[in-house]
């Protein structure tokens, strides 16, 4: 791996203070240093921001914008909300990026963007200016299309713990304290949502805390969809181990709640919970909005797949699971990863003046948990068709696992290490 | 890598043609691009990280990971995920995917 050292020393910094330039700083440079500002430090946004001063060698100033402290990641949270897992295990720090690779992380949010002029505004009052501008915002949820979670207090209570985090702990909270006996409603929204497998590993995972925990409680998973929709034939398996504690409901889409009862109103029943998680509906991050990005069915963002630029904003990239997926590509931490290659690459070819890569190669590995040590998994890899001016899964290749093991079980924490390295360190 | 006079024309008239004109310009990162696709699970460069199962890539010469990607193609060498995703690249890039990995030190 690139050592620090050697980075710093190839960067042209291993003298003293990092050149971590704002808006001034580009004048004391010799010809005028370009800028990329990357806003969200997940998976796409992370990744972005290390391989632009990975593949730049130091030479493109790298700005990122997060608004939250620290990383904590999605995959892998499940687990912590069957107790085989903290949130301390899934919670990272931006410093290896800062220190290592001399990305300007700035904790803030940003208010605003003007893609003309190329600036934005942070809460803070203060703005940046960019040469490009990488968006990795992630989703917002459709709180609006769920009535019933339209206030804060009603969002207290009915959690979606979709972004991991406090709404992580809180949940597991709400599981801990249920009595034995009791009922775990999960509704899962219709496709296209973030992480398709999640809602049914989630389901496992906590059918198997319950087993482990308070064997007379239930799980009832109430999915919008007409099937699972992931690992299906898998998940089936998985969910007939849980015979007695799992119920699958297809075709039972979250109408309205009732906070104060927990309970979902579905179009022929309600059905009262002891807890209700409801995975709301979403759509790309606010940001992405307000900056006029062209979207796809109100909610995607629609980019050019050679370079990941807005189809309307040029200059403005986005990443992750905020644009519109090209044909069977999931909304993924992994594929996010995978998006950030691809752009930083096509940025840097862009700021030279150059062409972007005419084929850029995209992948997918996503490993869901069915117990606490047992996984399975799905994977895909999408090349660019240049007829069609979209990346399309190769035939005849990805798949899922012949079965649920501990090898694979092995192989899904050891994906977690190297992925959050290679975001991140 | 040091670009050559040469690469530097063609640089500059690149950069003036139009984007259309300039899309045959071959990429000279294909490589490293195709190799990034693996770091996920085998860690940057393919240095996966020592307390993690993925084989670390870097530095494996050429000719022995080409041998196990074309069994994982063919189906002679069972495991979980990669028969499924050495079936998505071409035999070319999974040479260029090779070298860059064998060049890593």
């Amino acid at each position: 791996m690139l050592k620090r050292r050697d980075f710093l020393k190839s960067a042209g910094l291993a003298g003293g203070a990092l050149l971590l330039p704002g808006l001034s700083g580009q004048a004391l440079a010799a010809k005028p240093r370009a800028h990329v500002v990357v806003v969200g430090g997940g998976y796409g946004g992370a990744t972005a921001a290390k391989y632009l001063r990975m593949w730049s060698g130091g030479a493109v100033d790298v700005t990122l914008v997060e608004r939250d402290p620290q990383f904590i990641s999605c995959p892998i949270s499940n687990l912590v909300l069957g107790g085989v897992k903290t949130l301390a295990d899934i919670t990272l720090g931006y410093e290896g990026l800062r220190d290592t690779w001399g990305v300007k992380v700035v904790k803030d949010e940003v208010t605003a963007i003007d893609p003309a002029a190329r600036t934005l505004r942070l809460a803070d009052g203060g703005t940046l200016s960019w040469d490009r501008l990488v968006l990795s915002p992630g989703v917002d949820f459709q709180f609006d299309q769920v009535p019933g979670l339209d206030s804060e207090a009603a969002r207290a209570r009915i959690l979606h713990a979709w972004k991991a985090g406090a709404q992580t702990v809180a949940l597991r909270a709400q599981l801990e304290a249920m009595p034995d006996g009791g009922v775990y409603a999960l509704t899962i929204p219709l496709a296209p949502y973030r992480c398709p497998p999640g809602p049914y590993e989630r389901a496992c995972v906590v059918a198997d805390y319950f087993r482990r925990a308070k064997p007379k409680s239930k799980v009832l998973v109430l999915d919008a969809n007409a099937e699972i929709i992931s690992k299906k034939a898998l998940f089936t398996q998985a969910f007939a181990r849980y015979k007695g504690i799992l119920e699958y409901r297809p075709n039972s889409a979250l109408r309205e709640v009732d906070a104060a009862s927990r309970t979902a109103l579905l179009d022929f029943e309600n059905v009262q919970a002891d807890v209700l998680n409801v995975v709301p509906p979403q759509r790309a991050g606010a940001i992405a909005t307000q900056a006029g990005l062209k979207l796809l069915n109100g909610r995607w963002v629609d980019i050019d797949w050679l370079t990941f630029e807005s189809v309307n904003t040029p200059g403005v990239h986005v990443l992750g699971d905020a644009i519109f997926p090209a044909p069977t590509m999931p909304k993924s931490g992994h594929m996010a990863n995978q998006h950030a290659k691809v752009a930083a690459a096509a940025i840097l070819r862009l700021l030279a003046g150059e062409a972007p890569n005419p084929a850029p190669v995209v992948m997918n590995t996503c490993y869901s948990f069915v117990d606490a040590s047992h996984v399975i998994h799905v994977s895909s890899v999408h090349q660019y068709d240049a007829a069609q001016r979209t990346v399309l899964p190769v035939a005849g290749a990805g798949g899922v696992s012949t079965e649920a093991s501990e090898q694979e079980g092995r192989y899904a924490l050891a994906w977690a290490r190297n992925i959050w390295a290679d975001m991140l360190a | 890598m040091t670009p050559s006079p040469r690469h530097a024309v063609l640089g500059l008239l690149f950069a003036l043609a139009t984007t259309a004109q300039a899309a045959a310009s071959p990429d000279p990162d294909l490589a490293r691009n195709l190799a990034a696709t693996c770091a996920g699970c085998h860690g940057t460069d393919g240095y996966a990280r020592p307390d993690a199962t993925m084989p670390v890539l870097a530095g494996v010469p050429a000719p022995e990971l080409m041998q196990k990607l074309r069994e994982f193609r063919s189906g002679t060498r069972p495991a979980t995920i990669m028969p499924q995703i050495a079936k998505g690249y071409s035999e070319a890039q999974l040479e260029l995917i090779a070298a860059y990995f064998a060049a890593r030190k």
